[in-house]
This record gives structure tokens, C-alpha cells and sequence, in this order.
């Protein structure tokens, strides 16, 4: 048996049942998927190895203890300006990976950590870049709402404007004729910025391999979906773009979908739109204690009962696909590995001061950049 | 009717805040919807940034325009604002969270006292805000828009430019949108990166039909009108496009606008503790148009000129300043005169204290424009 897991080293010696008692995979009922000018959805059932269920507990609890970190460290003041976090909607991130390859593209807005890390990045990396440090993932000069890696395009500050973004990525597959596709997030809030409907109209007019999805995560800001949108389906919202509306919060949903949606965009039928209902345990950023828009135990009753995590940890304890020596092991192995690139980004060294003003142009020679003074001026690099 | 709207909004900012105000709020620009950051750090970590680049000096309390009361700078645009809806049946003021107080709390409390079809909240669409502001302000109502960060506010700048600026002119007076105020917080907070802290008024500094205007107090807003006469509704009221001489000087001339002018009162300080130098200083405080009779008086009196502004050097509004001075003031001119502004890069994350024109980049400035 491959007994190759990402990063558990530890459990095969811990663990005190032979690999042979584990199941190694199971069939799971999801959720029916809520159909927008489509005959057929993904399937009802979703098929889960127990090596894709270790990696998916291990990466979404990666996650969800990387953005508790942060918001430590920024009660703490060593990670400052806006942070926004994306614990409670792990499953989406790792669900939508899951169902997309790393050549693939995916660009999202502000609420980017997970992201970056399902695409490649490194939790040192990440934390880094939210101290600002030179080991950041950005060189530590775009902090948290700036984060990139090879086919990630971030990472952006302003609502709705990585969708056309997203268009452009999506037609340079198609042009390069690469059957690549590009993932194109936003959130309920974006939904009603204008750019949004240029964009479903340009991408479904020339056919793009492009998937909008929106991750609905019930609030704006302080604004609930009731009190912002006329029409708070936003699976129907690219009206004729097909839409699946899934539950955002069971991996294995959203990873049928996107699968179903990349077959749906790899065929060359053109854009499709994916609504994820999610739910995000913090408030919109560090600086937003996230209830005077809700109620406390709203918050507790989703935790209670919709925890990504947890759904994807009673699946695969009650089916004897894991033990709980094993996946507590996973946790500890997590929680190092947080704790040492917390380390790291409280201790590595700021940029240097040249990064200032490096990278402005791509140019081949140095050149002067005029400074806050007359006779200051820096050289600019590229 | 068109004018009464900005004027009582800047007539009760100036009755109330040229007060005693608050000082623990001005460190806390940084402002969050429910928590104040604390004022300067004194912690001695030296990764740790201070929560502000200035010190803060109040205004002396004025005497002519009756009583006054203590408040920070979003109670008096609160108290504004409140005057406006109160005075102005007509009045609506709408924007992104608007509706519980928005998010730097300018708007506390109004949409319990006027009702929630005059005070209300707007999806995300700041295209969609300001469109709907002009057409609201055309029919005649007196639309106060929010934006809720000045980075943010892109998405409306062909409404505000090509559409706003334009109505008046383009239908011979026939319609106007001088009803429109659009307001929205500029400036960097220590922390704000690149989304949070941008300074657009040279963007907007260049369309004629609009009118753009600061506060200068704790943190600054931005205000863009669209008025014509300047009529006086309120008791108070102060003409849109005057400059205000903060302190007066013989030696060097300083302008600047927000919350760099705090900036600036220090190095005046500085200048006269350390070089004996005398300062005056100039709150510009309408960007356009400008009051340039008070600037090229000030220079033709002490010879020397200082424009300090966040945004970058690079075609900021310093330029303009500079340009039409050494235009009037030629021969008066001792010195050449001096920017000292942002670099020319985009504003940075983590290189803020680098970027910005702090008190010892300016004191420097100064230092150089004497010796020259």
C-alpha cells in the first residue's frame, strides 16, 4: 500500500491499527445541487479515498489555524492594516482545488489566505507577507490583501475588479488553446458591482473557459444579502450563463461541482456560475468584531452544526477511514508547522528600503524615481 | 437652495471643531466600526510603527460665532450633517453603511431621528452611488453621497467627471447638479497600504465643474462640490474657496491641506525653535479652485515657498501651486520653490513611514529654502 502522506510522517508510527483496517475509500451522499438553465448538475454522490481526506482535513485545518494565528498576531500588533479572514469557508478553497488542477488559473478578492495556500503558497510564506517581511509571498510589500503564486492572481483590494481580471486570464487559455480555464471568485457583496455583468457578458459571448463563483457568505461588510441584492440568487444572476447553486460548506459538494463546472468549460460550452453558501466565522476584517449585524449564536449554531472540518471528520471517522490518534496527530504536525512561520514572520528582517521603489516599470535599466524632496531620489529596479 | 448644502455642512464642521477637540481620536484614524485603536504607542518594540506621524495641536477656541461644544471631527460632520436633514426637507445622504453610522461614524444616529427613506444604505456599486446621486441632485433634492474610502473611488470617476462636472455647462444652465455633495476619507493612517490611504485630489483638481474640498482637522475628508453661488442659509458659514492663514510668519511659507498641515504646525514650531525661522502657514483647504490671492500675497511677503501633500510629486497638486506662484511671484521669490511629497511609487504597505512627507523631510526643506 502507498502509505504517502502529505506531511504525516508521524501517524504511521502513532497509529496503533494497521493501515489494513482502514477503509480506503467511500461513497457520500451531498446535497442536490440547485440547477440554472441546465438539464443535469454534478452527481449526488461523491467518492473520497482516504488519502484525499487526509490531505483535505490536513489542509483546511492548515487554514482555519493559519487565520486564527493571524488574528493573534493582530490583536497583538504584529501583523497590521486590514486582514481578512477565511475561516469557516475552508471547504471552498479546498474544495474548488480539489476540482481544478495547479495549471489551471484562479484569481479571488481580499479574502485571499486560503487561496494562497491551496495554490501553492507556504504558510511561512503567507505569515510573512502579513508581517511584511522579506520572506513574505509578495516580497512583503502587498500584505494580506496582495498574494500571489504561479497562476494565482491574487489577492485584490477593490470589489468586483479581479472578475474582468479573471475574463482576460480565461480568453489567454483559449487563445493559447492550453484547455486551461480560469476560477474567477467574488463575494455577495461584489455581485452587484457593474464590472461583474460586462464581464458575464463579454465571457459568454466569445465562449471563455471561465467559472464565476461566488461565495456567498450571507454579508457584505455589515450587510446582509436581504438588505443589498433585489434578487439574492446570484446563481441566476449571469441569467444566461447556466448556474449551480451548492453548499459551500461540504468539500466534497464543492468539489463535484467545480469538477462538474471545468468539464462544463474544458468542452467549450463557455462560462458557467457556481453560487457557494458559505459562512465566515469573523467579521469582515480584524477591524469588524463581526455582530452588531448578527447574532452570536448565529454564529454558534453554523459552527455547531455546518463546520467544514467537522462534516469532513465524522464522514471519515464513522466510515473508518481515519482513526483519531491519526487526525489528532495531523492537528499537532498543523500546529507546528503555524507556530514555527509565526515565528518566522514576527522574526525575519523588512524589506530594504531600495524595494521602496523597485518595481514600478519593468525596465532593463536602473532609473531614478523623484523622492518626497527635491534632492531625494531613489533607484528604481526591475 | 443649490449652495445651502455645503455651507451648512462646512459651516457646522468649522462651529464645532475649530473647538476644543477631542485629541485621543486623532491618532485613531485607523478607525473600526467598533474600536478605536489606542493613541501613540509607547511600547519600545522597535518593529512595532507609531500610530501617527504628527503631533496634534488644537485650534484656539473662536469666539465669533457663538457657543461652541466639544467634538472630534466625524461628531461635527455628524452635527453637519444633522443640521442639513434638519434645515433641508429635501436631503438625503446615502452610501455604502450609512445606515448604522458608516464606517468611519459620521452618520451615527441619523437614520433614527430622519427616517430610513432619507438616510440609506447602497449596494457596492460606487458607479452606480454617484450616477444616482447626479440624477437625484438634478431633480432637485439635496443628495449627499458617501464614498467610503477615496481609493475607492474610481468606479464613479466618469460619472463624476464626464457626467457631474459637465451638466451645468453642456445644457446651457438648463440643468444643474449643484445639489450634489459626494464625500469620502482620504489620507494615509499608518496602516491603510494601498487601498486604504490614497490621496485623489489631483485626479479631480483637473475637471473644471466641480468643486473639491478639505477639513482640515484630526483626519480629512474630501468633499467635491458642484455649487455656484455661495449663499448663505445657516448663521455660519465660511466661503467655499478661501484659504485659511493658520499662523503668520515673515520668512517661509507653508501650505499644505488635512491632516499634512498638522504635519507642517510642527516643523513651523521646529523652524522657530531651531532655526529662528518664522513660518507661515496656509491651509489651502479648497483644492479647486484655489485661493491663490493668499498664497501669492504670503510669498510676496516672505520670498520662500513649502507645498507639502501624501500623494506623489509627480503632477500632485503642488505642482499647480508651484507653477502659478513662480507665474505671479517671480521676482519676489528667493529660493526655488519646494515640494515635499510622496514618492512616485504607489502607496506602499509596509514602507510607509518611508513614503510619506514627514515633519523631518519638510524640516529639512525648510532648512534648505533658508540657506539657499
Amino acid at each position: 500500500r502507498v502509505l504517502e502522506l502529505t506531511g504525516c510522517a508521524a501517524s504511521m508510527v502513532v497509529s496503533s491499527r494497521s493501515y489494513a483496517d482502514f477503509t480506503p475509500e467511500a461513497t457520500f451522499d451531498i446535497k442536490k445541487v440547485d440547477l440554472h438553465r441546465l438539464e443535469e448538475g454534478p452527481p449526488l454522490t461523491a467518492t473520497l479515498t482516504r488519502e484525499e481526506g487526509l490531505k483535505y482535513y490536513r489542509t483546511m485545518q492548515t487554514i482555519r489555524r493559519m487565520e486564527l494565528k493571524a488574528d493573534q498576531l493582530y490583536k497583538q500588533k504584529i501583523i497590521r492594516g486590514f486582514c481578512h479572514l477565511y475561516d469557516g469557508q475552508e471547504a471552498c478553497a479546498v474544495g474548488i482545488e480539489g476540482g481544478i488542477t495547479l495549471s489551471d488559473h484562479l484569481i479571488t478578492a481580499y479574502r485571499a489566505h486560503g487561496y494562497t495556500l491551496t495554490r501553492g503558497g507556504t504558510v511561512r510564506e503567507i505569515m510573512a507577507e502579513l508581517t511584511g517581511r522579506r520572506g513574505g509571498i509578495a516580497k512583503g510589500k502587498g500584505g494580506s490583501m496582495h498574494m500571489y503564486t504561479k497562476n494565482f492572481y491574487g489577492g485584490n483590494g477593490i470589489v468586483g475588479a479581479q472578475v474582468p481580471l479573471g475574463a482576460g486570464v480565461a480568453l489567454a487559455c483559449k487563445y493559447l488553446g492550453n484547455d486551461q480555464l480560469c476560477v474567477s471568485l467574488y463575494g455577495d457583496g461584489a455581485a452587484n458591482q457593474g464590472q461583474i455583468f460586462e464581464t458575464y457578458n463579454m465571457s459568454s459571448l466569445w465562449k471563455l473557459p471561465i467559472i464565476f463563483i461566488c461565495e456567498n457568505n450571507q454579508y457584505g461588510m455589515g450587510t446582509s444579502v436581504e438588505r443589498s441584492s433585489a434578487s439574492t440568487e446570484y446563481y441566476k444572476r449571469g441569467d444566461y450563463i447556466p448556474g449551480l447553486r451548492v453548499d459551500g460548506m461540504d468539500v466534497l459538494c464543492v468539489r463535484e461541482a467545480t469538477k462538474f463546472a471545468a468539464d462544463h468549460c474544458r468542452s467549450g460550452k463557455g462560462p458557467i456560475l457556481m453560487e457557494l453558501q458559505t459562512y465566515r466565522y469573523h467579521g469582515h476584517s480584524m477591524s469588524d468584531p463581526g455582530v452588531s449585524y448578527r447574532t452570536r449564536e448565529e454564529i454558534q449554531e453554523v459552527r455547531s452544526k455546518s463546520d467544514p472540518i467537522s462534516m469532513l471528520k465524522d464522514r471519515m471517522l464513522s466510515n473508518n477511514m481515519a482513526s483519531i490518534e491519526e487526525l489528532k496527530e495531523i492537528d499537532i504536525a498543523v500546529r507546528k508547522e503555524i507556530e514555527d512561520a509565526a515565528q518566522f514572520a514576527t522574526t525575519d528582517p523588512e524589506p530594504p528600503l531600495d524595494d521602496l521603489c523597485s518595481h514600478i516599470f519593468a525596465t532593463d535599466q536602473p532609473f531614478d524615481v523623484r523622492g518626497a524632496t527635491p534632492w531625494t531620489k531613489l533607484t528604481s529596479t526591475s | 437652495m443649490a449652495a445651502a448644502a455645503r455651507f451648512l455642512l462646512r459651516g457646522a464642521v468649522s462651529k464645532a471643531s475649530i473647538a476644543n477637540v477631542n485629541v485621543g481620536v486623532q491618532s485613531s484614524f485607523g478607525i473600526t466600526l467598533l474600536r478605536l485603536s489606542p493613541n501613540c504607542s509607547s511600547k519600545t518594540k522597535t518593529q512595532r510603527r507609531n500610530a501617527a506621524h504628527f503631533t496634534y495641536y488644537p485650534d484656539p477656541v473662536p469666539t465669533e460665532y457663538g457657543p461652541t461644544t466639544k467634538m472630534n471631527l466625524f461628531q461635527s460632520v455628524t452635527s453637519a450633517l444633522d443640521n442639513t436633514l434638519a434645515s433641508d426637507p429635501t436631503a438625503v445622504i446615502f452610501g455604502e453603511d450609512v445606515a448604522f453610522g458608516g464606517v468611519f461614524r459620521c452618520t451615527v444616529g441619523l437614520r433614527d431621528k430622519y427616517g430610513k427613506d432619507r438616510v440609506f444604505n447602497t449596494p457596492l456599486c460606487e458607479q452606480g452611488i454617484v450616477g444616482f446621486g447626479i440624477g437625484a441632485a438634478v431633480a432637485g433634492a439635496t443628495a449627499i453621497a458617501e464614498i467610503q474610502f477615496a481609493d475607492y473611488i474610481y468606479p464613479a470617476f466618469d460619472q463624476i467627471v464626464n457626467e457631474a462636472a459637465k451638466y451645468r455647462y453642456r445644457s446651457g444652465n438648463l440643468f444643474d447638479c449643484g445639489n450634489l455633495t459626494i464625500r469620502a476619507p482620504w489620507g494615509c493612517v499608518g496602516h491603510g497600504s494601498l487601498y486604504h490611504s490614497q490621496s485623489p485630489e489631483a485626479f479631480f483638481a483637473h475637471c473644471p465643474g466641480i468643486k473639491v474640498r478639505h477639513s482640515s482637522l484630526l483626519s480629512c475628508f474630501f468633499f467635491v462640490c458642484f455649487a455656484v453661488e455661495q449663499v448663505p442659509t445657516e448663521a455660519y458659514t465660511i466661503p467655499l474657496s478661501q484659504a485659511e492663514v493658520i499662523q503668520e510668519g515673515s520668512d517661509v511659507t507653508l501650505v499644505a491641506w488635512g491632516t499634512q498641515i498638522h504635519v507642517l504646525r510642527e516643523v513651523a514650531n521646529m523652524a522657530q525653535e531651531k532655526l529662528g525661522v518664522s513660518c507661515e502657514l496656509i491651509d489651502l483647504q479648497t483644492i479647486l479652485p484655489w485661493d491663490t490671492e493668499t498664497v501669492c500675497k504670503s510669498v510676496a511677503k516672505t520670498g520662500r515657498l513649502l507645498i507639502s501633500h501624501e500623494a506623489p510629486i509627480t503632477g500632485g497638486f503642488a505642482a499647480e501651486i508651484s507653477s502659478t506662484v513662480q507665474e505671479e511671484c517671480f521676482l519676489n521669490l528667493e529660493a526655488p520653490i519646494a515640494r515635499v511629497c510622496g514618492y512616485d511609487t504607489p502607496f506602499p504597505h509596509i514602507f510607509e513611514p518611508f513614503y510619506i512627507p514627514d515633519k523631518w523631510k519638510c524640516f529639512d526643506a525648510v532648512k534648505k529654502l533658508i540657506s539657499y
